[in-house]
């Protein structure tokens, strides 16, 4: 029996599940080897029933919580996709702010209407089985985590720096060009994606485990940023990371 | 009667419709926003300008190249700085693509299945396979060409303030027009009689509103132009905040926006009514064909305002393409703003109407306030006074149609909720 497959979406911008519909080349192969049982944003048929469960985007509000709880409940395996949902992606950015304060900003008058709380990813609430990072998920990594699923094999997500692939894909160094670039913390599996199209890495990916702290200090340290500079750059995706916390 | 629809599907984002009759009489009729809210306009404060577009361009996956196009637009908006012709012409070609890429997956896609008769895309490809496969390849082909010039189709690298940081190749170009000639025109053709077929089944219903949009002399405008209304004539957009008053309605507190009327209208239809002269030559007899004349008032139509403006996007597509190469692809390095207290809006037409962004920055360049207006959150006020109208007219239809009838309506303003910059969610009680 094919594996049925389901998709929730949280705070995001549903980019990672455009990413998936995005894959025209394969998608009817895809459909072949897979039965999509929940996909709100391409289908109106829904089922409780289902062994994977992919989620994009980040828990904001109280009522995320028992939705969430019911997914992995029902689900066998649950695989965060995305920034968002597995390391709270741009996101994040809120609790940098005062969280009462942002509100009124935004919504003035109408900000007792809003459910919403510190921003966290998934696997804060919930266990979660494999994440695929990425803002937005690189799409051939995704199929290669479906492909390791289908075969019963365990997905494998890099621990190395973006400096791999980027050096792997020839480019020259973004500090060479005078770019700021975090691609020495950063985790791999976008097989470099901005470098390669001439912009320093933004670490929408989150850092690898153990990143080396203070080399990266020195490189951006040495590229004339101050600490406040290289804080806020970490910030745009990594806010979730303790080293950037700090 | 009484439907509730929770999680309106085959849409982005997250909306109710929520509809009670009684003795005859419609006794509620709303459109709910239900979308978590994520505070673009406050988390961007204090973001240097060269991070700007980056960041905003995630408040939706599906229109991020109008996002950060609409960005990049406020800051150098801001800062006074011309692009140049290349990296305009560049970006122009871009947003054909991303339109091409958005229309094909709404018309075929999220909105044909109500026409066949189907809960889901997936439903119907066994089929339609064939429909299904030029589908996959047009959409494909859109996001070829958003990936040659930006990068990468949902969150673009390559599109900055200031410039591009890397540039498609002559030779990239002209295998992009050969497809663009040899595949997606013909295709186009295709799709054209696709939808032809299914008009027929289109309700036939109207309700006059106000359209909004971008507007030109020269051509029917994307990137630039004044702010146009069917019933306001022309405004510059420095002036929006006087045409899209927000206000808070009594039932909600979501902010809608009006102008002339109750509500305003913006998206393919919209741009259709105030532009359609401007049309390709493709594109006008695709909409003689498809039977869309301005002025048209059915909002069901949008879908076939999309297939028009689908159409135009490959036909413009290849005229940018055309002035690239003419020109010759010219090594321009990104340029730096200059930094200075300033404040600049950005206003592009994005697949679902005309999207603003307006900022204020700082001498650091870092921004210390910032203003989005996002199509969706402009229709949600066209979308409740349309139920409300349309309601009474099919309420002696049994209840699962008059629900599928609102899904389609809601469904054919193509609404991309995730955009949840202002929307509201609605407690009734």
């Amino acid at each position: 029996m094919k594996p049925r497959v389901a998709f929730f979406d949280f705070a995001s911008c549903e980019g990672c599940q455009l990413a998936v519909i995005n894959l025209e080349n394969e998608l009817l192969d895809l459909v072949s080897h897979i039965d999509i049982v929940n996909f709100r944003e391409a289908m109106t048929e829904a089922s409780d029933d289902y062994d994977i469960a992919f989620i994009e985007g980040s828990v904001t509000r109280e009522a995320d919580i028992p939705r969430l709880k019911k997914i992995r409940e029902n689900a066998k395996l649950v695989v965060p996709i995305g920034a968002c949902a597995c390391t709270g992606g741009v996101n994040f950015r809120k609790n940098f702010y005062e969280l009462g304060e942002i509100r009124n900003y935004v919504y003035g008058e109408s900000a007792k209407y809003f459910d919403t709380f510190a921003t966290r990813p998934v696997k804060a609430v919930i266990p979660v089985d494999f994440e695929i990072p990425g803002c937005p998920i690189n799409p051939k990594e995704f199929l290669s985590v479906v492909k390791s699923l289908l075969i019963g094999r365990k997905p494998e997500i890099p621990n190395h720096p973006v400096c791999v692939e980027c050096k792997l894909a020839g480019n020259v160094c973004m500090y060479d060009k005078g770019e700021v670039c975090l691609g020495a913390v950063t985790r791999a599996g976008c097989g470099a994606w901005c470098p390669s199209n001439g912009s320093g890495c933004e670490g929408c990916r989150g850092l690898v485990d153990e990143p080396n702290k203070n080399s990266e200090k020195e490189v951006l340290t040495k590229a004339g940023l101050t600490v406040e500079d290289a804080v806020q750059k970490f910030r745009i995706f990594a806010g979730y990371f303790e080293e950037v916390k700090k | 009667m009484n439907i509730n629809v929770h999680y309106v599907t085959r849409v982005e984002g997250h909306g109710n419709i929520v509809v009670d009759v009684k003795d005859g009489k419609v006794e509620k009729c709303i459109w709910e926003v239900i979308e978590a809210p994520r505070f673009f306009e406050g988390f961007i404060r204090g973001v240097h300008y060269k991070d700007v577009s980056e960041i905003v361009s995630r408040i939706c996956g599906i229109c991020s190249i109008g996002h950060t196009t609409a960005s990049i637009r406020a800051t150098e908006d801001a800062f006074g700085y011309k692009p140049t012709e290349q990296t305009l012409t560049l970006r122009k070609l871009l947003l054909d693509g991303e339109t091409l890429q958005s229309h094909i997956l709404h018309t075929y896609f999220l909105a044909a299945p109500d026409f066949l008769g189907a809960k889901s895309v997936f439903a119907i490809i066994p089929t339609h396979l064939e429909a299904a496969k030029m589908a996959l390849r047009l959409k494909r082909i859109a996001n070829d060409l958003c990936d040659l010039i930006g990068g990468r189709t949902i969150h673009p690298i390559r599109e900055v303030v200031g410039g591009f940081t890397k540039l498609p190749t002559e030779k990239e170009l002209r295998e992009l027009k050969k497809t663009l000639e040899t595949e997606a025109l013909p295709l186009m053709d295709k799709t054209v009689d696709v939808f032809a077929s299914l008009a027929p089944k289109i309700p036939n219903f109207v309700r006059e509103t106000e359209f909004l949009g971008l507007v030109r002399d020269d051509e029917y405008a994307f990137y630039d132009g004044e702010l146009g209304s069917t019933d306001a004539g022309r405004t510059d957009v420095h002036n929006y905040k006087s045409w899209t008053n927000e206000y808070v309605v009594p039932h909600s507190s979501a902010k809608w926006t009006k102008n002339k009327r109750e509500s305003l209208a913006v998206g393919a239809l919209a741009r259709f009514n105030l532009n359609a002269k401007l049309l390709h030559p493709k594109a006008k007899a695709a909409a003689e064909k498809l039977g869309l004349k301005p002025i048209n008032y059915n909002p069901f139509m949008n879908n076939i305002a999309q297939v028009v403006e689908a159409v135009h996007a490959v036909e413009d597509a290849l005229i940018q393409i055309d002035k690239l190469l003419s020109k010759g692809i010219k090594d321009e390095k990104v340029d730096p703003m200059p930094l200075k207290e300033c404040r600049g809006v950005g206003a592009v037409e994005v697949p679902r109407g005309i999207l603003i962004h307006d900022y204020t920055y700082d001498k650091t360049g870092h921004i210390v306030q910032a203003n989005c207006i996002i199509p969706t959150n402009q229709n949600c006020a066209n979308i409740e006074y349309d139920m409300k109208k349309l309601v009474p007219e099919i309420m002696d239809k049994p209840q699962d149609e008059v629900q599928l009838m609102l899904e389609m309506l809601v469904r054919s303003y193509d609404p991309c909720i995730s955009c949840s910059v202002h929307l509201v969610k609605v407690n009734f009680k």
